[in-house]
């Protein structure tokens, strides 16, 4: 069970969060974007295995979402930070 | 194939006895250890059950025998080692239904086929319907299954306890049990010796197996594949097809291609063995896990997959605590029994729960992705993927199965797959 | 002293000979002493027998004195129920019953040891090799073959003990109160950080217990029990005994077992260890030798031989053999010697031990033959002598008799948890053991888990770590001072895993409980398996109740031989949690009955548990009433009941569930325009809209009814499965998308309390219950909201409702719903007003045909799929879900579209699911065209009505097609989604 700094709340048991993969922002403006490049960025994921930067929410805390930075080798947390100012 | 043209040592139980007397030193050798040559017409990454079943159904169906199974680790030592052993087929969409059902009647001629007991035994699934959302869907499933000639029945909670003697019903259950859905020709077999199985018939028809060899990139000539970079040096190759569980975006990413894949850690764990009990798979519907018992006499069980992406090949412990609780719930005379040995595979989940097994926008390489754990399509995706790589076409089974049904946005959504956009 | 305790010495030990407490072992009474083991119970008893093995049913004997134990596995019986009890751990308990497993008939006459004869079969790979037939398959042998799988039996009744969890923080985790565990604790403690110590033994001290070494002029018992009397006066040192360190997992957190808590009515708790810096002190384990026979009742480690003479003052024999490739196990020979017990000889294979070692044993009499081997254990019940044999002159035999062969090939340092933290071990040939090798977790290994055997490494490793983690942790740490000790003699290990001496006949075993030898790792090898995993696959060596604890060792160094390389090269396999096995209702604790699944409840809930209604799991952890049954009614009857009613007097239900979210700010509206798929901008306050909400992917998430309360203020309620969900994907795009976006989203759920009148009676209802506002749809059109007065108390009264018919949901705060609920009833019952339940509205969204995410959105279907093309404004630049939907419309091509189906047979209700086939398809394997997503018997239409998804179904409307359901395969008639007021007068006029 990791340990996740929460920004807000210090750190916390992994099971207090939910994960949603990898922050990829929204286009700006998806109808600029082709079918191939829309398709891209709805389905297909980069899903490293390595570093990768995700959104977390912390359902059962503060109800924030902040991201995490986490080595999806060895669950290492190397960073967490609130999402928004 | 007949028994005279077997070209490897024939097991049976006279073998056994001769090589009992003779004080086991007639025994062949199951594959061999070969240096990776400079060229081959077929790679195969990954040396789990899929890749070495394409490699087997390459040489046997299409007699394409110059193909070499590159594989990281020991042969097997993936998902093929992970999983539960559990072969089903509980679908509710069309191209879903002649697939896996395809694949159980594979498995059923396994172990004649390649000559190697992969004790594939029928034992029954029973899913437990907590709940009328359950018992809609398992409704559903089980009329789509039927109609395409599966057996599958629904039966009431006195069946159930006929049918499992170990099972009493809880006077106050947390979840109202319904009835269960049973699939009678549901199946476990042993997982190390599919693998074995494959590559012990791949190897005697010349594909060459090589394990302790990573592939590290692949190599392209403009939109044609031409061949593998490993850890032993580089490997030229005609077409090259993926079947790495678990690592499908790390290879797919070689080859400059993004799938449709998340990795999630899929738990599982094993009491210790006691006298047989249970001889059905059991699906506890409402709270989302399985137990049964192995031919070795330990309760498997097993839940959800843990809720978030990791290559670490292991899982957090509040998913055995929860589905713990949850047998107890619906077994409390277990309470006693010990937990040995837990562990997890990693699954590559695909968006909407089915395989990919198709033709990429690089010439020449393919994919075999399982889609959410691949145990039970084995036979029938390696089958299907040899298909692919030999004739640069889709199987009229797989058709659906390509990733072309994501840019058409014709998924073949196969439970709820939750990660999102 | 009880006569039958003829193996007791009079006097030492740890246990309380002025207790006896009485137990049986397969029937038979036998007595011990408070502070026995089941196991030591049984050697004092002259027991020697306690177990058949799991292949060949050999006769098997205590072997370790501990954890490692693979032999020593009886079943649990009188008020207990439970299998593979391990003999070596189990405290004593009055009135325990134990018996041996997997013999049959009995332990002394067992049918299986058969198989022993013909082990030539059963050797590696056998299954894999027959029963492929013909004749007959897996599903003819198997099940025959499985009756032979398993060691205990599965407990048939439910034995309630109390098990909970805790958690607890500390600055340092010490795992194992030997001598290393100890002196890191004493450091630590000493630095004024917070300590946790846990060890498995009854009293601290570990291999201590049984030493004769001195520390600081005290034995090592009394030195340990000053050095865990100096903890407990700590107040910022826990220290648990009977406790496993079991697991260890992500960012430090280890699991703990605890046994029999002390001060508590606790049977075992599960601690969940968050630690900041761990020192792994958890010892070595020595490994047998292995020779012919090796497994005979009898032979056992040196180290057991003197764990049962130290701590339960037992002779496990009466005349010994010791054989030993380290020096280790002259010290347990004198320790022995010097007890009474007789040993004929050290043999060691070394050709030159220390000569001054030798000396003092051969002062005790013992007689030491250098560079000699064991080579075959003889005797079947028991060992009755050993064959010994020079390593010059193999073939000269000689036996010498003996009833007990205590072996040591050496001490494995218990790198399990260090290996669960991601760690490999790594070989080191000094010492011919894998030690620890980089831990990837704030942990360090110390004395003999790193691999220092010594007391006096132990005891200044254990000083270091402990000293070095507070250090780095920022404590003031104590000045050194070791505890003293006198010098042992270094191992000198030379690496031999089996006997070099082969012996003509016999099985030499490396696993004992799975019956694998070494003739079967060197017959995998020849078979091609190279990798030790596969090997261990192959043999199923260390996949017993033991984990390979006792095995693994010599497993790796066997292969090593038969592959002609280092142990090094050839590697351990993974070492799995837990590290002892855990009981099942451990890990579950208190999370049993109702806590298994927690249940949320409205503040209605127990007012309609009590009015007799049928409840069911409604998702996200609701129970809610399915219907409300009145003597003698089915629940046919009883939904037909309810549904007709809402249609024509009145109905009442419970809405509470419904997600409810409030929305303020200035960039409401834009928000609400960004994640609907239609307008927004121009909803005026006190209206509400209905919205579809969908997933980028362009597919249905919920559909949601929102009411504009104020300028910049909104209520919106959501479908209560889909709510968390809906809730996440809200906030994520709030605060990860439109960070800038002024808009708070607060859930509201609970707060509110939300009852639902409806049908043509329902406005008098609400006119009866006090209310006096107009409710006529001029002043109250259908989707507006109004603050108003019900039944006294204050009300946020809508027009809306899931029906179709004229309805009012009232939500009042949830501490005045039940008085709401009450008063609502009150003045409906001369109207008619009928309790519905969940089925009552199922039936009537599928008699109006109104879409739901969970039944017809099923991935796949988009709005205009769905009929909902209405509610989807593309000419809005963008929403979530937009740039989807323009792709399907591009791509084209057949799609599915939900319809309505009216089967032929009015009576025939098709089960939900029932695939669409076209009519007169073929019966095998015909073409699938769609499904039945909901169907029931409508009582206001009078028949059997249906929705469905059928591909390209809108263009089939007034065309027949067939359900293919199981057993029946019937015509219908395919419709427009909507069987009850087409045209939607009764819910808007």
């Amino acid at each position: 069970m990791m340990l996740i700094p929460c920004p807000f709340c210090g750190p916390r048991n992994e099971d207090e969060f939910s994960c949603w993969s990898e922050a990829i922002p929204r286009p700006a403006d998806p109808s600029s974007l082709s079918d191939a490049q829309w398709v891209d960025f709805v389905y297909n994921h980069r899903n490293p295995k390595g570093p990768v930067r995700e959104q977390w929410w912390h359902a059962r805390g503060c109800r924030r979402w902040i991201l995490v930075e986490r080595d999806t080798r060895t669950h290492d947390v190397l960073s967490a930070s609130a999402a928004a100012p | 194939m007949g028994v005279e043209e077997l070209p490897v040592q024939r097991f049976s139980f006279l073998s056994l006895l001769r090589n009992a007397l003779r004080y086991r030193k007639g025994w062949q050798r199951m594959w061999r250890n070969p240096e990776p040559k400079r060229r081959y017409d077929v790679v195969i990454i990954g040396g789990g059950g899929h890749g070495l079943g394409a490699a087997y159904y390459l040489a046997k169906e299409h007699g394409v025998r110059n193909v070499a199974v590159l594989e990281r680790g020991w042969l097997g030592g993936g998902n093929t080692a992970r999983n539960t052993m559990t072969i089903r087929s509980n679908y509710v969409r069309p191209p879903s239904v002649p697939f896996h059902e395809g694949s159980m009647a594979l498995y059923r001629e396994l172990s004649r086929e390649l000559n190697y007991n992969l004790m594939v035994g029928r034992r029954g699934m029973i899913a437990f319907l907590q709940g009328t959302a359950a018992a809609r869907t398992a409704a559903r499933m089980a009329n789509t299954m039927h109609v395409y000639g599966a057996n599958y029945e629904l039966i009431d909670v006195e069946e159930i306890a006929r049918r499992v003697p170990a099972f009493r019903p809880p006077a106050r259950p947390r979840l109202p049990l319904l009835g269960g859905v049973c699939q009678p020709d549901a199946m476990m077999a042993r997982h190390d010796a599919m693998a074995w199985g494959f590559a012990r018939m791949a190897d005697s028809m010349g594909v060459d197996i090589i394990q302790n060899c990573e592939v590290t990139g692949i190599r392209r000539d403009g939109n044609r594949v031409t061949g593998v970079e490993t850890g032993r040096g580089r490997i030229d190759a005609g077409k090259v097809g993926m079947a790495v569980a678990g690592h499908g975006s790390v290879v797919a990413e070689m080859a400059g291609i993004r799938l449709p894949i998340e990795v999630q850690p899929l738990q599982a764990w094993v009491s210790e063995p006691v006298k047989p009990f249970l001889d059905q798979i059991l699906v506890f519907s409402g709270y989302g896990c399985y137990m049964m018992q192995s031919d070795k006499g330990e309760l498997v069980i097993g839940g959800p997959t843990d809720p978030y992406p990791s290559y670490a090949q292991r899982g957090t412990f509040p998913i055995v605590e929860q589905v713990t609780a949850a047998v107890l719930e619906m077994f409390p005379a277990l309470a006693r029994m010990k937990l040995l040995r837990h562990w997890a595979g990693v699954l590559d989940i695909v968006y909407d729960g089915s395989p990919i097994i198709s033709r990429t926008p690089l010439d020449g390489f393919s994919v075999d992705v399982a889609g959410a754990g691949g145990f039970k399509t084995t036979p029938m995706a390696a089958r299907m993927h040899a298909w692919l790589i030999a004739n640069d076409e889709p199987h009229e089974l797989i058709r659906d199965f390509g990733l072309d049904r994501f840019e058409r946005g014709r998924l073949v959504f196969e439970g709820g797959v939750s990660f999102n956009r | 002293m009880s006569d039958a305790q003829t193996r007791r010495l009079p006097a030492g030990g740890e246990i309380d000979r002025s207790r006896r407490l009485r137990f049986r072992f397969n029937r038979v009474e036998l007595e011990g002493h408070p502070g026995d083991t089941l196991a030591s119970a049984l050697l004092a008893n002259g027991v020697r027998m306690v177990g058949r093995s799991f292949k060949y049913h050999r006769p098997r004997g205590i072997v370790t004195a501990g954890a490692e134990e693979p032999n020593a596995i009886v079943q649990l019986g009188g008020d207990e129920d439970e299998p593979n009890a391990r003999a070596t751990t189990l405290e004593l308990r009055e009135g325990m019953q134990a018996r041996s497993v997997n013999c049959w008939p009995g332990l002394r006459f067992d049918l299986g040891a058969l198989n022993d004869r013909l082990s030539g079969l059963f050797a590696a790979g056998f299954y894999y090799k027959t029963f492929i037939g013909p004749p007959g398959d897996w599903n003819l042998y198997g099940p025959l073959l499985r009756r032979m799988a398993g060691l205990g039996t599965a407990p048939e009744r439910r034995v309630e003990r109390s098990c909970e969890k805790r958690f607890h923080h500390c600055d340092v985790l010490v795992a194992g109160a030997g001598p290393t565990g100890l002196s890191a604790a004493l450091a630590a403690a000493r630095s004024g950080a917070r300590v946790l110590v846990v060890d498995d033994g009854p009293v601290p001290g570990g291999m201590l217990r049984e030493s004769t070494v001195e520390i600081d002029g005290m034995s090592g018992r009394e030195w340990a029990r000053e050095a865990a009397a100096e903890l407990d006066a700590s107040p910022r040192v826990t220290r648990l005994e009977r406790s496993s360190v079991v697991g260890c997992y992500d960012h430090n957190l280890f699991n703990v077992v605890e046994r029999s808590p002390p001060l508590s009515f606790v049977d075992e708790r599960l601690w969940k260890v968050r630690a900041r810096r761990v020192v792994l002190a958890t010892g070595a384990s020595e490994r047998p030798l292995v020779f012919a026979d090796n497994d005979r009742p009898g032979v056992m480690t040196a180290s057991a031989a003197l764990a049962y003479l130290g701590r339960y003052a037992v002779r496990p024999g009466a005349q010994a053999v010791a054989v030993t490739n380290n020096s280790s196990t002259y010290s347990v020979v004198r320790a022995l010697a010097d007890a009474g017990l007789e040993v004929a000889a050290l043999v060691d294979l070394r050709p030159q031990p220390p000569p001054a070692l030798a000396g003092e044993i051969e002062s005790r009499g013992v007689e030491v033959l250098t560079g000699s081997a064991v080579v075959r254990a003889l005797g079947t019940r028991e060992v009755r002598a050993a064959e010994v044999a020079s390593l010059a002159r193999p073939r000269e035999r000689r036996r010498i008799a003996c009833d007990l062969v205590l072996c040591s090939g050496g001490w494995d340092p218990r790198v399990h948890l260090h290996s669960q933290s991601g760690a490999r071990p790594r070989y080191q040939p000094r010492l011919a053991c894998f030690v620890p090798g980089e831990s990837p977790l704030p942990q360090r290994s110390a004395g003999a888990a790193s691999g220092a055997f010594a007391l006096r490494d132990c005891l200044r490793e254990g000083w270091e770590a402990g000293v070095e983690t507070c250090r780095d942790l920022g404590f003031s740490v104590p000045a050194a001072e070791t505890p003293r000790c006198s010098e042992e003699a270094p191992l000198e290990i030379e690496a031999h895993w089996e006997s070099p001496a082969p012996a003509a006949r016999g099985k030499a075993f490396v696993d004992l409980q799975n019956d694998v030898t070494s003739e079967d790792l060197r017959q995998s090898v020849l078979e091609g398996f190279r990798s030790v995993e596969h090997v261990k696959r192959y043999t199923t060596a260390g996949m017993g109740t033991d984990q390979g604890k006792l095995g693994n060792a010599n497993v790796i160094g066997v292969l090593s031989r038969a592959l002609s390389c280092d142990p090094g090269e050839v590697g351990t396999t993974t070492y799995r949690p837990p590290y002892v096995p855990v009981s099942f209702d451990t890990i579950a604790g208190r999370e049993r009955g109702e806590l298994v699944l927690p249940a949320r409840r409205t503040a209605l809930t127990d007012w309609i548990e009590n009015a007799g209604a049928v409840m069911f799991e409604a998702g996200a952890g609701y129970r809610r009433p399915l219907y409300f049954p009145k003597s003698g009614e089915d629940m046919a009857a009883a939904v037909a009941r309810e549904a007709l009613a809402c249609r024509t007097s009145a109905g009442i239900y419970d809405g509470s569930p419904l997600g409810k979210f409030e929305l303020r700010g200035p960039g409401a509206v834009t928000f609400l325009e960004r994640v609907h798929a239609n307008r927004w901008d121009d909803l005026a306050v006190g209206r509400g809209r209905f919205g579809w909400m969908l997933r980028e992917d362009g597919r249905l998430l919920d559909d949601a009814v929102t009411f504009r309360l104020g300028e910049e203020r909104y209520l919106m309620f959501v479908g209560s499965g889909a709510a968390l969900h809906v809730e996440a994907h809200l906030e994520r795009l709030l605060q990860l998308e439109w960070p800038g976006l002024p808009v708070f989203l607060t859930v509201v759920t609970s707060q509110w309390t939300n009852i639902c009148v409806c049908g043509p009676r329902a406005r008098e209802v609400l006119g009866s219950a006090g209310v006096e506002d107009d409710l006529d749809t001029p002043a109250l059109p259908f989707l507006t909201m109004r603050e108003m007065q019900v039944a006294g108390v204050p009300a946020l009264v809508a027009r809306a409702g899931y029906t179709g018919e004229l309805s009012f949901e009232v939500n009042v705060r949830a501490r005045d719903g039940l008085a709401v609920w009450k008063a609502l009833l009150r003045a409906g019952e001369p109207l008619g007003l009928t309790l519905v339940g969940s089925e009552a509205s199922m039936v009537m969204r599928c008699e109006k045909g109104f879409v739901s995410a969970g039944f017809e959105g099923d991935g796949i279907v988009n709005p205009f799929d769905a009929g909902y093309g209405w509610a989807v404004d593309m000419s809005k630049e963008d929403f979530i879900g937009r740039r989807s939907l323009a792709r399907d419309a591009r791509v084209g091509g057949i799609r599915p579209k939900v319809v309505g189906l009216l089967p032929e047979d009015a009576t025939f209700v098709p089960p939900d699911g029932t695939p669409l086939v076209e009519c007169g398809a073929p019966l095998d394997s015909p073409p699938v065209i769609g499904y039945v997503s909901q169907a029931c018997h409508s009582p206001n239409v009078g028949r059997a009505i249906a929705l469905a998804v059928h591909d390209d179904g809108r263009r089939r409307i007034g065309e027949r097609i067939e359900v293919a359901a199981i057993g029946r395969r019937a015509a219908a008639l395919v419709t427009r989604p909507c069987f009850v007021d087409a045209a939607g007068t009764r819910m808007r006029d």
